[in-house]
C-alpha cells in the first residue's frame, strides 16, 4: 500500500524535480508499482496537473506525455497506424482495461521493468526519453541508465518510416510475459528488442546484415534469412530462470518469437 | 418439461438482486466501524523455536490495545478443521505456539485502533528465534529425524493411523480380493507415478471475521465460513470456554470452495475480543490467503494396474503420499478420496489395494478444496487408464466402456456401497457425440504448426459423508400461511438457500416466494454439519422433505376439529386442507391465524434431521479438445464438453453454473495454478499476480449437459453437483496433450515448457 | 489534506490523510459495493469510474480524484438491476463478491464499444476475475443484455 506523509500536486516540472531530489520522495504515476512496496515515503509527488496526459502527433513525431495511460496508447489511432498495431498488441494483455486506464506510460518506462511490454515495443522505434534534467536521449540508452531523481516528461517517437511488429509469450493470457519481442525494419537498419528474459529489454541492430534487402528476396531466400536471423538474434542475449520459465526455454522461445514476428512483417509486405 | 412446479426449474437465487446491485451483505460490510484492527506477526522461518519475544516497544505505539504471544494463550491443542466431532484431523494447534512450523506461521497477535498503528507495532516486536532445520521434502518426511510435532500434548482423536513421532498424520491400507493372483493372471501390468500440486481455492472474498461481546456476555463471531457450528466448537476448544458462551453468525459469503471449511483465522479476533471485551475485526490480505491458508493437499500417487490384452482390468494397486504441511487439517480424510473415488470407477477389477500415508512437513498446512482428494486420484487414475489403453492399442473410450462401474453394482473400493443410480455409461455416450470424438480422436495436424487433439476422463464423487453428515431443518407456518425455513447449511453463493426452498415449495404445494429462508446463526438455526462434502442438496435436502411431511401431518392434525374427520380423509393442496368426504375446507391462512389465537393444541412448526448410511456418487465424463503448438508446447483449450449425472437436477441454472465454474477451476489446476515454494519454504505464489487463476480470455467454449439418473435415497432423486465438476479437466487435458504430441505429463500443471521439454526428448 | 470530489454526483469536501486509498475511502463513505480482492491490481473487484472511465480504486491514489467525479455501483442502481437481472437469470451472480466491479466494467464497456464481438468482450473484461462461474454464464448474460439493449434502441 502507498504510504506517505505528504501528497503534493506539483505545479511545475521544476517544482516536481526539486521535491523529488529528496531520497524519501517519489513521483507517482498510476501507482501500479509504487503501492506494492512497503516503504514509507516522505512526499509523493503528483505530476498529473502538468498537462502530460496527452499524445501529440505532428508530421514528424509523436510526443507521449508521461501521464498518458496504457489504455490511451492502446486506443490511439495514429500511433497504431504508424506501428501497424504493435503498440496495441504490446499492451492488450496487461491485466485488464481498468488497469490500463490506471497506469501510465511514464511509470512503465521510467520503471524499466524486466517484464515491460511497453519498454520493449517503443525501443525498436526511433524513440527518445525526454527527461527534465537529462534532456532528450535515445530510449534504448535511457533503459540502461540506473535509477535517479530525474523526471521522465515525454516519450518522443520520430516518424521514421518503419515496418514493425510485436509479440509476447505468456503462459496465461494476462500474466507477466515469459518473453517479449519487438522488431522494426527502419531506414537505418533492422532492430530487435527482447525483454522479460526476465531482465529488461535491450536493443540490438542487425549488424551482420542477415536481413539485408530481405524485401527483395525470393520467398525461400527470405525464409532462410529469417531463420538465420532468429537464431542469431536469440543468441545475442543472456537469459535467466524464474517462476514462469527456465533460461533454456526462454532462449528457445526467443528464437521462435523472432522468426514468427519478423516473418509476420514480411507477410504483410 | 419438469414434472415438478419448482424443482428442476431455473429459479432465480433468492439473494440475486441484492448481490448484483452491490448491497452491503458480506462480513466486512456489516462490521461496526469501531472494531479493533487485528493482524498477525508471522514467522520468517519454516521451522524455529521462539527463544525470546519482546513486545514492550509495540505496546507503546499510540492506539495499540493488546499484543498477544504464545505466553498468553491456552496450552490445549485443537484442530481448526471443520469436521464432525470427534474430528479425524489431529489436535495439533495452539492459537500461538512457541514452535513455528512454516514460513508465515503466526507469532504474535496485535490489536489496535487503526491499521497504521497496528502496522507500526508489528514492526516493533522483537523476536529471537532458534532456527531449526525444516522438513521440506514430503517424500522423506515419514520417520525423518526432524519432527514437525514432537510435543506431548499432540492428540489424535480417531484411529486414522496417525503418529506424531513418525511425522504421520494418517496412514491406512484397504483391499478387496486376491491382489497377487489378479496381477499374476494379468497379461500386462502398467505402473507409473503421478504428482499433483497444491492449489489455492482463491475465492474472491478472503478469510475474514469480526467479533464482539453481546448483551448476555457471550462471544459473538460473524464470519465468512462454510461451517458455523464447527466454528463454535473450534473456538470453544481454542479459547477453552464453554460452547454455550459462543454464537457464530454466517452472513453472505464471497466464495468458499472448501477453503472456509477450515476455521483458518476466526480464533484471532475472537481471542482479542475475549481478552479485551472489545469489538475486533480481522481481514486476511490476499497475500495471507495465499501463504497461510488451507490449500489442496499435494499428492504423489503410484498406480499399478493389471489387465488382459482385450482391455479387461483385473487388478488395481494404489499408493498415495499426501503432504499435509505443518498441521493436519483434513489430512486424514482428503487422502481417502484419492483412491476410494477413483478405483470404484473400474469396478469390474477382481482385486484392489489402496495404501496411503499422510505426512507432516514444514510448509503451510493444507486443507479442503473442492473435490477434497478426488481430483488428485482422478488425475492419476484417468491418466493411467489412457496410458494402459495406448499400451494395449485400444481406444480410450472402449477400455472405459469395458470396465466402468454400472448401475446395480456393489462398489467394493467405495466401502461396499451400492451404485443405486448411475448414468455414467450414458454420460460417456453423450459426451462422445457432443465432442464428435470418433472423427476427432486422436488428433489432427492443422498444417500451421499446431495439432488439435481430444482427450477424456471420467469421474465420480460422493453426496455426503455417509453415516456422519447431519442436516436439520426447521419449518414454521406464519400469518397468512407463509413459511420460514430455518437451515444450518451455509449458502456460499452456490444457492442452497434457494434450492432447499424449491424443494420445500414442491413439498408444500406453494411458490418459492412463500418460503423465507434464514441464513445461519448457531443460536437459532437447527444443527447442520455444514456445507461441504457435496452434502447440502442430498442431506439437508432430504431433511427438508422430511420436515415438510411432518409439518403437513401437523397441519392436518390441527385441522381435525375444523374438518371433523381423520387425517386419512384430508388433502392438503398448499392453500387449504380439504375433507375429501364432504369437500369441507379450511384455508392455510385460517389455520395459521387460528394457531396464533388461543392455541393450546400445537405449535405449527416442525424440525427433522437427516443422515444417510450411503453417499451415492454423482458421475460425469469430461472431454477436452486442445491445440498444441509443436514448437513452443503452448496449449490452448479449444473446447470442453461435460456430461453430468447428478441425479435429478434441482435447479438447472445453478447446476450448470456450478459445473462450468468447477470445470474452470479444474482447467486452472490443469494448466496454470501452482503453489510454489522457495528453497527455504517461503511461498512464492503469494498473490494473484504470481498465482494465476484462469481469466475469461483463457476460457474456451464449454458445453455442459445433464444425463440424470434417479437416486432413490435422495430428495426428488437428487445426488450432488458441487465437487465432482472439478475432477475431469486435469486428466482430460493431459490425455489430449498426449494425443496431440505424444508427451505424457504426469506432474501438474501442464505448462508449455514441460510439453516442449517432452517433445525435445522424443 | 483537503479534497473536493463528487461521489455518485454528490459533492464532498473532506479532509483526509494524504495516503488514503481510494477504495477504503469510498467504503467509508458508504459505497460498500466497492470490494477489495487483492493487493496487486489483478482482480478487478474494486472497479469504479473516474470521470466515466473504469479504473482500479485499489490502485489510483484518492488524491488523484480531487476535483473529479467518481461513480460506484451505488450510483448506477437502475442499470445494475437491469443488467443484474440477466446475470440472475443465468444464476451467474453466484457468490456476488466480484459482481459490483464486474458490472461497473460491463456498463463501461457498453458505453465504449459498439456491438462488441465475443473476443472483444473477453478482452475488455479480462481484468475482472471470478472464481465461481467459470465466466461462461457471465458471457451468456452479457450477450443477452446487449441484445436487449440493442433491441430497445432499435424500437425507439
Amino acid at each position: 500500500m502507498l504510504r506517505c506523509n505528504e501528497y503534493i500536486f506539483a505545479e511545475s516540472l521544476g517544482e516536481a524535480y526539486e521535491l523529488n531530489s529528496k531520497k524519501s520522495a517519489a513521483i507517482v504515476g498510476g501507482n501500479g508499482w509504487l503501492k506494492l512496496g512497503n516503504r514509507q515515503w516522505g512526499s509523493v509527488i503528483d505530476i498529473s496537473r502538468l498537462g502530460l496526459d496527452k499524445i501529440t502527433e505532428t508530421d514528424e513525431s509523436f510526443t507521449i506525455g508521461a501521464m498518458v495511460t496504457l489504455r490511451d496508447i492502446e486506443k490511439h489511432e495514429g500511433l497504431n497506424a504508424y506501428t501497424n498495431g504493435a503498440v496495441k498488441e504490446s499492451v492488450r494483455h496487461i491485466v485488464g482495461t481498468q488497469f490500463r486506464n490506471t497506469v501510465t506510460v511514464g511509470g512503465s518506462i521510467f520503471g524499466r521493468f524486466g517484464f515491460s511490454d511497453v519498454l520493449t515495443v517503443f525501443m525498436v522505434m526511433d524513440s527518445f526519453a525526454e527527461l527534465y534534467k537529462g534532456g532528450v536521449i535515445p530510449l534504448h540508452e535511457f533503459a540502461k541508465l540506473p535509477y535517479d531523481n530525474d523526471i521522465l516528461v515525454n516519450i518522443i517517437v520520430k516518424k521514421t518510416p518503419l515496418k514493425m511488429a510485436y509479440s509476447s509469450f505468456r503462459n496465461q493470457q494476462t500474466d507477466f510475459p515469459v518473453l517479449t519481442f519487438a522488431h522494426a525494419f527502419r531506414e537505418d537498419g533492422a532492430f530487435s528488442a527482447i525483454g522479460a528474459r526476465p531482465s529488461r529489454a535491450e536493443l540490438r541492430r542487425d549488424d551482420e546484415s542477415i536481413l539485408k534487402d530481405i524485401f527483395s528476396l525470393s520467398y525461400e531466400e527470405a525464409e532462410r534469412a529469417v531463420d538465420a536471423y532468429a537464431l542469431w538474434i536469440s543468441s545475442q542475449y543472456a537469459y535467466e530462470s524464474n517462476l514462469r520459465a527456465s533460461a533454456d526455454y526462454r532462449r528457445h522461445i526467443a528464437e521462435v518469437l523472432a522468426r514468427r514476428t519478423v516473418a509476420s512483417i514480411l507477410d504483410k509486405g | 418439461m419438469s414434472e415438478y412446479k419448482n424443482v428442476n426449474r431455473p429459479v432465480r437465487k433468492k439473494d440475486a438482486m441484492a448481490l448484483v446491485t452491490g448491497k452491503p451483505v458480506y462480513t466486512d460490510d456489516l462490521a461496526p466501524a469501531d472494531c479493533l484492527t487485528v493482524k498477525l506477526l508471522r514467522s520468517p522461518h519454516a521451522h524455529a523455536l521462539i527463544e525470546d519475544i519482546d513486545i514492550s516497544a509495540a505496546m507503546k505505539v499510540p492506539g495499540i490495545e493488546a499484543v498477544f504471544t504464545y505466553k498468553d494463550v491456552p496450552n490445549e491443542r485443537f484442530s481448526i478443521a471443520g469436521q464432525t466431532y470427534p474430528e479425524a484431523s489431529p489436535y495439533d494447534r495452539l492459537i500461538l505456539d512457541k514452535r513455528v512450523r512454516f514460513v508465515d506461521d503466526a507469532v504474535a497477535i496485535v490489536a489496535g485502533e487503526s491499521e497504521k498503528a497496528v502496522d507500526r507495532a508489528l514492526k516493533l516486536i522483537k523476536v529471537k528465534y532458534n532456527v531449526l532445520e525444516p522438513l521440506l521434502d514430503f517424500r522423506r518426511a515419514k520417520d525423518n529425524e526432524i519432527l514437525v510435532h514432537p510435543e506431548d500434548n499432540w492428540r489424535s482423536l480417531c484411529p486414522v493411523g496417525a503418529d506424531n513421532k513418525r511425522n504421520l498424520c494418517a496412514s491406512e491400507t484397504s483391499e478387496h480380493g486376491d491382489l497377487e493372483k489378479a496381477f499374476a493372471e494379468s497379461d500386462v501390468v502398467f505402473e507409473n507415478t503421478y504428482h499433483t500440486q497444491a492449489n489455492q481455492q482463491a475465492m474472491m472474498e478472503t478469510f475474514r471475521a469480526y467479533s464482539y461481546m453481546d448483551t448476555y456476555g457471550r462471544l459473538n463471531v460473524v464470519t465468512s465460513t462454510q461451517i458455523p457450528f464447527h466454528v463454535r466448537r473450534i473456538l470453544s476448544n481454542a479459547l477453552c470456554i464453554p460452547k454455550s458462551k459462543i454464537r457464530v453468525i454466517k452472513p453472505r459469503i464471497g466464495g468458499g470452495f472448501g477453503a472456509k471449511q477450515t476455521a483458518v483465522m476466526e480464533m484471532y479476533p475472537a481471542f482479542v475480543t475475549y481478552k479485551t471485551g472489545k469489538k475486533a475485526k480481522m481481514i486476511y490480505t490476499r497475500q495471507e490467503s495465499q501463504t497461510a491458508s488451507s490449500p489442496r493437499h499435494e499428492m504423489e500417487i503410484k498406480l499399478k494396474i493389471g489387465a488382459m490384452r482385450d482391455g479387461t482390468i483385473k487388478a488395481i494397486d494404489m499408493y498415495t503420499l499426501s503432504n499435509s504441511g505443518a498441521f493436519g487439517e483434513h489430512g486424514p480424510t482428503t487422502v481417502g478420496l484419492s483412491g476410494h473415488k477413483s478405483i470404484p470407477l473400474y469396478n469390474r477389477a477382481e482385486a484392489y489395494r489402496f495404501v496411503y500415508d499422510v505426512v507432516y512437513t514444514n510448509y503451510m498446512a493444507a486443507g479442503a478444496y473442492r473435490g477434497y482428494g478426488a481430483p488428485q486420484g482422478m488425475f492419476a487414475m484417468e491418466s493411467a487408464i489412457d496410458e494402459l489403453a495406448h499400451m494395449l492399442n485400444i481406444d480410450p473410450i472402449k477400455i472405459r466402456e469395458k470396465n466402468m462401474v454400472r448401475e446395480g453394482d456393489t462398489m467394493y473400493a467405495y466401502y461396499g456401497e451400492p451404485a443405486n443410480s448411475c448414468a455414467l455409461d450414458r454420460c460417456l455416450e453423450r459426451a462422445r457425440e457432443l465432442m464428435d470424438w470418433d472423427s476427432k480422436y486422436p488428433s489432427k495436424d492443422m498444417g500451421n504448426g499446431k495439432i488439435r487433439a481430444v482427450g477424456m476422463a471420467m469421474a465420480m464423487q460422493g453426496s455426503c459423508i455417509s453415516s456422519l453428515d447431519t442436516g436439520s431443518v426447521t419449518l414454521r407456518v406464519n400469518d397468512d400461511g407463509f413459511y420460514t425455513l430455518l437451515i444450518g447449511a451455509s449458502d456460499m453463493g452456490t444457492g442452497c438457500d434457494t434450492i432447499l426452498a424449491q424443494m420445500a415449495a414442491d413439498c408444500l404445494c406453494c411458490d418459492v416466494d412463500d418460503i423465507i429462508v434464514h441464513g445461519v446463526d448457531t443460536d437459532s438455526s437447527p444443527y447442520d454439519s455444514g456445507s461441504y462434502a457435496s452434502s447440502t442438496t442430498y442431506i439437508t435436502g432430504m431433511a427438508v422433505v422430511k420436515t415438510c411431511e411432518t409439518l403437513i401431518a401437523k397441519l392436518k392434525h390441527y385441522a381435525k376439529p375444523f374438518l371433523e374427520c381423520g387425517e386419512e380423509d384430508m388433502e392438503f393442496n398448499g392453500r387449504e386442507i380439504i375433507n375429501t368426504k364432504n369437500n369441507k375446507k379450511i384455508s392455510l391462512k385460517d389455520i395459521a391465524y387460528s394457531s396464533q389465537n388461543n392455541n393450546d393444541a400445537e405449535a405449527l412448526c416442525a424440525t427433522e434431521s437427516h443422515s444417510s448410511p450411503i453417499s451415492p456418487p454423482p458421475f460425469m465424463v469430461g472431454m477436452a479438445e486442445v491445440e498444441v503448438d509443436k514448437e513452443t508446447g503452448k496449449t490452448e483449450l479449444i473446447n470442453y464438453k461435460a456430461v453430468v449425472d447428478c441425479g435429478t437436477v434441482i435447479n438447472p441454472n445453478l447446476a450448470r453454473i456450478q459445473t462450468e465454474g468447477g470445470l474452470v477451476q479444474g482447467i486452472g489446476m490443469a494448466l496454470y495454478e501452482d503453489v510454489v515454494y522457495n528453497e527455504k519454504g517461503g511461498t512464492l505464489s503469494n498473490s494473484l499476480m504470481q498465482y494465476k487463476i484462469p481469466t475469461r480470455q483463457d476460457i474456451c467454449d464449454i458445453q455442459v449437459e445433464f444425463e440424470p439418473s434417479y437416486e432413490p435415497t435422495g430428495p426428488f432423486g437428487a445426488k450432488s453437483i458441487g465437487e465432482i465438476v472439478i475432477n475431469t479437466p486435469p486428466p482430460a487435458i493431459a490425455n489430449a496433450v498426449y494425443n496431440a504430441v505424444g508427451v505424457r505429463i504426469r506432474e501438474l500443471p501442464i505448462t508449455p515448457e514441460k510439453i516442449y521439454n517432452g517433445m525435445k526428448k522424443k | 489534506m483537503d479534497i473536493k470530489l463528487w461521489i455518485n454526483g454528490k459533492l464532498i469536501k473532506d479532509s483526509v490523510e494524504p495516503d488514503t486509498p481510494m477504495l477504503e475511502y469510498l467504503r467509508s463513505k458508504g459505497c460498500y459495493s466497492v470490494k477489495r480482492g487483492c493487493e496487486t491490481s489483478n482482480c478487478g473487484l474494486c472497479t469504479v469510474w473516474l470521470e466515466g472511465k473504469p479504473i482500479l480504486s485499489c490502485t489510483l491514489p484518492l488524491m488523484r480524484a480531487d476535483g473529479k467525479h467518481i461513480t460506484t455501483l451505488e450510483g448506477l442502481q437502475s442499470e445494475a438491476e437491469e443488467f443484474g437481472a440477466f446475470l440472475a437469470d443465468e444464476g451467474a451472480e453466484q457468490c456476488g463478491f466480484c459482481n459490483s466491479g464486474f458490472i461497473m466494467n460491463v456498463l463501461a464497456m457498453k458505453r465504449e464499444l459498439k456491438n462488441p464481438t465475443e473476443e472483444e468482450i473477453k478482452e475488455y473484461l479480462a481484468g475482472n476475475l471470478c472464481r465461481c462461474t467459470g465466466y461462461v454464464g457471465q458471457l451468456r448474460a452479457i450477450k443477452n443484455y446487449l441484445k436487449s439493449v440493442k433491441g430497445e434502441a432499435g424500437n425507439e
